[in-house]
């Protein structure tokens, strides 16, 4: 889950991190009461979780406070990749002598936190991996040992940098690390950490990311952000219909029958579990098929979730029929599927033989499953049809409703 | 009332004995069986489509008390 | 030979008395496993389906020496500390089934079974299985649907998905392809044992003849594999499916596993299919397709002399 760049300033600031002086603003007004507060030049940016606000002009400069209400007039209005802003963060205007790039992320591979420090930056830094390989360190720290200003200090240096600027950023790449840790985060960076004219050093910009399995331990970190329970803060914002399914799914914690995520076709899915519902939504738009959804069944949810999530993706306006697929099913038990999906049928006012084009869940007791799917003259194949041919009559199904 | 799928049937003498009663809500893991204030059997209708077919209720009272049906077969 | 694991191998479970646990037991003694004991603090004493329960891995070590094996399955705040308690006494093989573990924590684990020569299988993993030799972990479920899905074998199986292993699995079994050894290896952004990290082992076993892999996006794992594969110039062909082709599309958004994200092009499937392709791997795009895949690299294989 992504911060806003205030939102991973205040993160710094908290840390004891550098951070410049700023407001936020929502209105005009506001930006020029910020301006005057500040007293001279300012920066006026849009506040968007996506990237590349400065190519869209979503990033302006201000000498004046006037200028900067001028600014937030010519911001505001900007939609960064389709993402309007929460607010225009209007911060003081710094005399940068230089710029350099902090960060701390996750290396997969070798299952360690790594330091990404350059002396360039300012710039995408992939370009400078790519063109200027000597210009970006990279230095792995143990999640085991405690983290000590060695590390901080290596990355630093690696990249050529000596005296006094050494003994400036190594606390504070090292506070960036600590920060890293402390708060379950899967990216902490500071682009550009500003060298400014009179030696000191500032985070100009700021990009945070928490994952997703840290809310709960770090509740009182997110409140005191005023990050809501309900915002994902994933590459866009959930739409009702998500709401609703997560709302579903969290009222009753056997199992998973969720993670909705909406599209715009006729062709409703329940389906899962976490790499079969990859594989069936792949296989139903390579037979042409348009999927209302997407979402994830698994760890053998109750009769009454799957239910919930039936009547819910029927409900979906313009969805004719639903396909009920998974992968061969060990902990999710066909039956306890098959009475969920039918319920949800009848829920929703709809004949089970009628709206569910397809059943194809193998796997644990799945006799059982099969009778009652036979009992309501629901459509179903076992395990010698496979997901991809079980998507395929889903779609030609549907076609043939003329739907 | 029966569910969609599923019915349970107790007899009468075993839903009246509160102990038996007890067992019968202890060893349920989707809650069909509950208990009234006088501890005689309540079952909870909207809870009867969960049932796993685990078949532990019917090991308890005597033989043939508690009968689970199968409504699809 | 299977990998890892076989007829003899001795396990335990860590938290054997939650409701998965209980099932995960009855179903692994029923395929023919040697659980001998089970661990959650404070119940002491009872049994699971003959299994003793222990409040202390060190009960268990002490008496009979360290086990094999430990299939971890306590709720996420506990995770790592039963997992450091398998590690401290001497247990070499961790199969961690809990999902929705921080990050931190993980990397935790990993180090220290890194520095006392364990290893990890997953978090949130579904476990291993040698077909007609023993299962560790929740992998293919009863045993009747365990026999009916995996059948002994040439073929290693590795899959990101637990699901899909078993899916995978009865394909090939249906296509008259058994397997060696199937390895659920967990759906997080960082695993306790990745593709590559399994191949030596694969690589080394003489009744392993080809591998099949179930990937997705996200992460570095198919990159790291087919530089293996290629580095190493593996005796093994691979063939791999690649699931969630649409997320290419999707930057930012989260499917399915927690490691399963497109952030960068290096997580995209187009990337990966690429470097995998590159490095002599085939990728099948329909599961299907699998045993026909393998077979005609098996016949393409150069005679040994």
């Amino acid at each position: 889950m992504r911060f806003y760049e205030y939102e991973s300033k205040a993160l710094f600031a908290r840390h004891g991190l550098p951070t410049g002086a700023g407001s936020l603003a929502q209105t005009a007004e506001q930006a020029r009461a910020a301006a005057a507060q500040i007293g001279g030049p300012v920066v006026v940016k849009s506040q968007v979780l996506s990237g590349g606000r400065m190519k869209a002009g979503a990033v302006q400069f201000a000498d004046t406070p006037e200028a900067a209400a001028r600014q937030f007039e010519a911001v505001w209005p900007i939609r960064v990749n389709g993402e309007q802003p929460r607010a225009v963060l209007v911060e003081a205007k710094s005399a940068v002598a230089h710029e350099f790039f902090a960060s701390v992320t996750w290396d997969g591979r070798r299952k360690l936190p790594v330091l990404l420090f350059s002396d360039m930056g300012g710039i995408d830094i992939e370009e400078v991996a790519a063109q200027h390989p000597a210009h970006l360190s990279r230095t792995h720290f143990s999640t085991l040992l405690p983290l000590t200003e060695r590390s901080a200090k290596e990355a630093v240096a690696a990249v050529g940098i000596s005296g006094g600027d050494l003994n400036r950023l190594t606390p504070i790449v090292l506070r960036l690390a600590q920060l890293f840790l402390d708060c379950d985060l899967t990216l902490a960076e500071i682009n550009p950490l500003a060298k400014l004219a009179d030696g000191s050093f500032l985070a100009l910009d700021g990009h945070v990311e928490m994952e997703a399995e840290a809310r709960g331990a770090q509740q009182a970190l997110l409140a005191e952000l005023g990050i809501g329970e309900d915002e994902t803060r994933q590459a866009r914002p959930p739409t009702d219909f998500e709401r609703e399914g997560a709302r579903l799914n969290a009222a009753d914690h056997r199992g998973v029958a969720g993670n909705v995520v909406e599209f715009d076709g006729d062709l409703g899915l329940v389906i899962g579990a976490g790499g079969g519902s990859l594989t069936l939504f792949d296989a139903v738009r390579r037979h042409g098929g348009r999927p209302a959804n997407y979402c994830e069944i698994g760890g053998n949810p109750s009769v009454r979730k799957t239910r919930n999530l039936t009547r819910l993706i029927l409900g979906k306006p313009g969805v004719g029929k639903i396909a009920v697929m998974m992968n061969v099913v060990s902990n999710t038990r066909v039956d306890i599927v098959a009475r969920g999906v039918i319920l949800g049928c009848l829920d929703a006012g709809r004949d089970p033989a009628e709206a569910i084009a397809i059943f194809r869940i193998p796997g644990s007791w799945e006799e059982e499953g099969f009778r009652i799917l036979e009992k309501y003259g629901v459509e179903f194949c076992d395990r010698s049809v496979s997901m991809f041919e079980a998507a395929g009559r889903a779609v030609a199904k549907l076609g043939g409703a003329g739907a | 009332m029966p569910g969609t799928f599923i019915e349970v049937k107790v007899d009468a003498a075993t839903a009246a004995n509160p102990d038996l009663a007890r067992q019968l809500r202890e060893s349920c893991p989707v809650d069909i069986f509950a208990q009234r204030e006088d501890g005689q059997l309540r079952i909870v209708e909207e809870n009867l489509d969960e049932c796993v077919l685990c078949d532990l209720c019917k090991k308890i009272g005597p033989k043939g008390a508690v009968q689970v049906i199968k409504l699809y077969e | 030979m299977s990998i890892l694991i076989s007829r003899d191998t001795t396990f335990i479970v860590q938290g054997i008395t939650g409701r998965e646990a209980v099932n995960l037991v009855r179903e692994n003694l029923d395929y023919g496993a040697r659980i001998v004991g089970g661990v959650t603090p404070g119940r002491a004493g009872r049994e699971i389906y003959g299994v003793p329960v222990h409040d202390c891995v060190r009960d268990i070590c002490q008496q009979r020496g360290a086990p094999d094996g430990s299939v971890v399955c306590v709720p996420p705040r506990f995770t790592r500390d039963a997992v450091f308690e398998a590690i401290e006494n001497g247990i070499r093989l961790i199969v961690i089934v809990t999902e929705n573990i921080p990050r931190r924590q993980v990397a935790q684990m990993v180090e220290l079974a890194a520095l006392r020569g364990a290893r990890i299988i997953g978090p949130n993993c579904l476990g291993l299985i040698a077909p007609g030799e023993a299962k560790m972990g929740g992998i293919g479920g009863p045993a009747a649907n365990t026999r009916q899905a995996y059948r002994k074998g040439s073929i290693g199986v590795m899959s990101r998905s637990g699901g899909m292993t078993t899916e995978i699995a009865s394909t090939l079994s249906a296509a008259g392809l058994g397997q060696s050894t199937c390895i659920s290896i967990g759906g997080d952004a960082i695993v306790g044992s990745t593709y590559a990290e399994l191949m030596p082992l694969f690589e080394a076993d003489a009744q392993t003849e080809a591998i099949a892999i179930y990937s997705e996006p996200g992460g570095r794992m198919e990159a790291e594999l087919a530089a293996w594969v290629s580095e190493q110039k593996s005796r093994l062909p691979v063939v791999a499916f690649m699931a969630g082709r649409f997320m290419d599309e999707m930057r930012g958004m989260r499917f399915g596993h927690a490691g399963t994200i497109v952030e960068g092009v290096e997580d995209t499937t187009a990337q990966k299919i690429r470097r995998m392709e590159a490095a002599g791997i085939s990728v099948a795009e329909r599961i299907e397709e699998i045993p026909d895949l393998l077979r005609r690299r098996l016949a393409e294989r150069p005679t040994e002399k």
